[in-house]
């Protein structure tokens, strides 16, 4: 199964440039290489920080665009990666071994699959 | 080789040896999580190299040390970023032990005792051995309990950080402690079959996944063992699956062992199961399992209803009574002397059985009163037991069959609080 880590932190906790925060910096490549290897790897990405963001809606037919995205919380999405797992149990493993995970957070979502009915709310 | 070949060779050391494979590796690498990646990469390394050099001639050999080096060449890799754990470096350098075959059967042994170990939380027990011994995934598990995802994973999550946290020994059990420890394992795989066999939640009353996994777990765990309680467990399973196809009909309606088609019942496994129960009576061992078996097995020898040994079913459940004096197998006692000396009997000993306590949330034991009381031309007394077990129980099936029961008895005659 197919599995989304989505990976939030602080910034100010992630460059601030402490020890901690540079050794988890320096591990993050060689994590992607290692699940690059060991196959549960699909695609990943580092983002750039919500100030280089900028976000669209439309309503009524009109498009609106607003700097950054609406965030109270000091936590904003930094990136993802894509995985292949087994289960859900295996994608939470391999997102405990995400460095990040020790400044910030890793939300594991599961990636829809469409031969199940859809939720209704 | 054809990669076809290579492919279903993966495929059947996948469904056989995955198991046995994590079992040494948790061993050798000193915990789950190494060992899950281990088994991973070593069956990633299968695919590509048994295509291309062929299955080995020992499958499992190959996976256990393909799995305990791609592990240590990554610990070492990951040593050079951060400094080595020392004890990390003291397994990196530690010779493997693999291959004995009674080492093998250890290591599974050790595996099912450490997810059933008492230490867990009962949940947390069945969905660990569903996943690391039966290996189900996340997935399957919740979808197989109904239980959202997350809170399986969380189960799971939280039993392996006990284990590593109170540093639970993966060890067989010492033999002053094994009966007990036996006990918890056979538990847990009763639970997961009664789940399967009597869902209390959902629309269907039988979860096959469910009952075929604990089944499969029991015939596992009398292999690794020879134990006459897990023959017991097993021999019991086998004859409660052997009725299953006739125990609901069509419309999912609820069938009693009295109505049921006995013509349809599966011989072979209750030929299987009487052959356990045989074999475990022949130990020094009686436990409750076997009783409950030997019950079982009385009622699948009767060739119709009316022709059931009541009294040998009684004289059992006698014996089963004192090695288990729970309120259940007094209800289930009284319900059998009701058919062995008639429904008065079994009336005062279904009453007696809920004086004792226990019951009186148990709906079974209140449509079991039910039962006897309309045996004894007591409708309205029999209908107000039959409320009592409906609104006790959520269950679809079993509600629609004691709704079906009480519209047989037709309407109230006089008020209900006449009753007794």
């Amino acid at each position: 199964m197919r599995y989304v880590c989505l990976v939030y932190f602080d910034p100010q906790k992630v460059f601030n440039q402490s020890e901690e925060a540079t050794a988890v910096l320096r591990a993050s490549r060689p994590y992607d290489d290692e699940l690059k290897q060991s196959g549960h790897m699909v695609v990943t990405e580092a983002l750039e920080l919500p100030d280089h963001a900028i976000t669209v809606q439309v309503r009524d037919g009109k498009m609106s665009a607003v700097d950054g995205p609406f965030m109270e919380t000091k936590e904003v999405l930094g990136g993802f990666i894509v995985i292949e797992a087994r289960d859900l149990n295996e994608a939470v493993r391999i997102a405990a071994g995400i460095p990040l995970a020790k400044l910030g957070s890793v939300e594991v979502r599961p990636v829809v699959d469409f031969s199940k009915p859809r939720p209704q709310l | 080789m054809s990669t076809a070949d290579a492919c279903g060779a993966l495929e059947m050391a996948y469904r056989s040896e995955a198991r046995r494979v994590l079992a040494t590796l948790i061993r050798l690498l000193g915990g789950f999580d190494a060992a899950e990646e281990a088994l991973h990469e070593a069956f990633a390394a299968a695919a590509e190299q048994w295509p291309r050099d062929g299955v080995p001639g020992n499958p499992y050999s190959w996976l256990v040390s393909t799995g305990r080096f791609k592990t240590i060449d990554r610990w070492r890799r990951q040593a050079r970023l951060q400094s080595v754990l020392p004890e990390l470096a003291v397994r990196v350098d530690q010779p493997a032990e693999i291959a004995v075959p009674d080492a093998v059967q250890d290591d599974e042994l050790r595996l099912i005792f450490i997810c059933c170990h008492p230490a867990l939380a009962p949940d947390a027990r069945i969905a660990l051995t569903l996943r690391e011994v039966g290996r189900l995934t996340t997935e399957e598990i919740a979808r197989a309990y109904l239980a959202p995802t997350p809170t399986i994973a969380q189960r799971i999550v939280r039993a392996k950080a006990k284990i590593r946290d109170e540093a639970i020994p993966y060890e067989l059990p010492a033999r002053s402690d094994l009966p007990a420890r036996i006990e918890s394992a056979l538990r847990v795989i009763y639970l997961i079959f009664n789940e399967g066999y009597a869902a209390t939640e959902g629309p269907n009353l039988m979860r096959a996944d469910l009952c075929d996994e604990a089944i499969r777990l029991g015939r596992l765990v009398v292999e690794l063992l020879d134990d006459a309680e897990a023959l017991g467990l097993l021999a019991l399973m086998l004859l409660h699956q052997a009725r299953r196809g006739t125990r609901v009909d069509a419309a999912g309606d609820l069938i009693l062992l009295e109505d049921q088609d006995r013509s349809r019942w599966e011989r072979g496994a209750i030929g299987e199961a009487r052959e356990m129960i045989a074999r475990a009576m022949r130990s020094r061992r009686i436990g409750p399992y076997v009783l409950q078996a030997a019950i079982a097995a009385v009622h699948a020898e009767a060739a119709s209803a009316g022709e059931t040994d009541w009294a040998q079913i009684v004289a059992l459940y006698d014996v089963l009574l004192r090695v288990d004096a729970s309120p259940v197998v007094a209800l289930n006692r009284a319900a059998a002397l009701g058919m062995r000396d008639g429904a008065e009997a079994g009336l005062s000993a279904i009453d007696a059985a809920l004086a004792h306590g226990g019951l009186d949330d148990y709906h079974l034991a209140h449509a079991a009163r039910a039962d006897m009381q309309r045996r004894l031309g007591l409708p309205d007394a029999a209908r107000t037991s039959y409320e009592r077990a409906l609104a006790l129980t959520r269950q679809p099936a079993e509600r629609r069959f004691l709704q079906a029961r009480l519209a047989q008895l037709g309407p109230a005659t006089r008020e209900p609080s006449s009753e007794r």
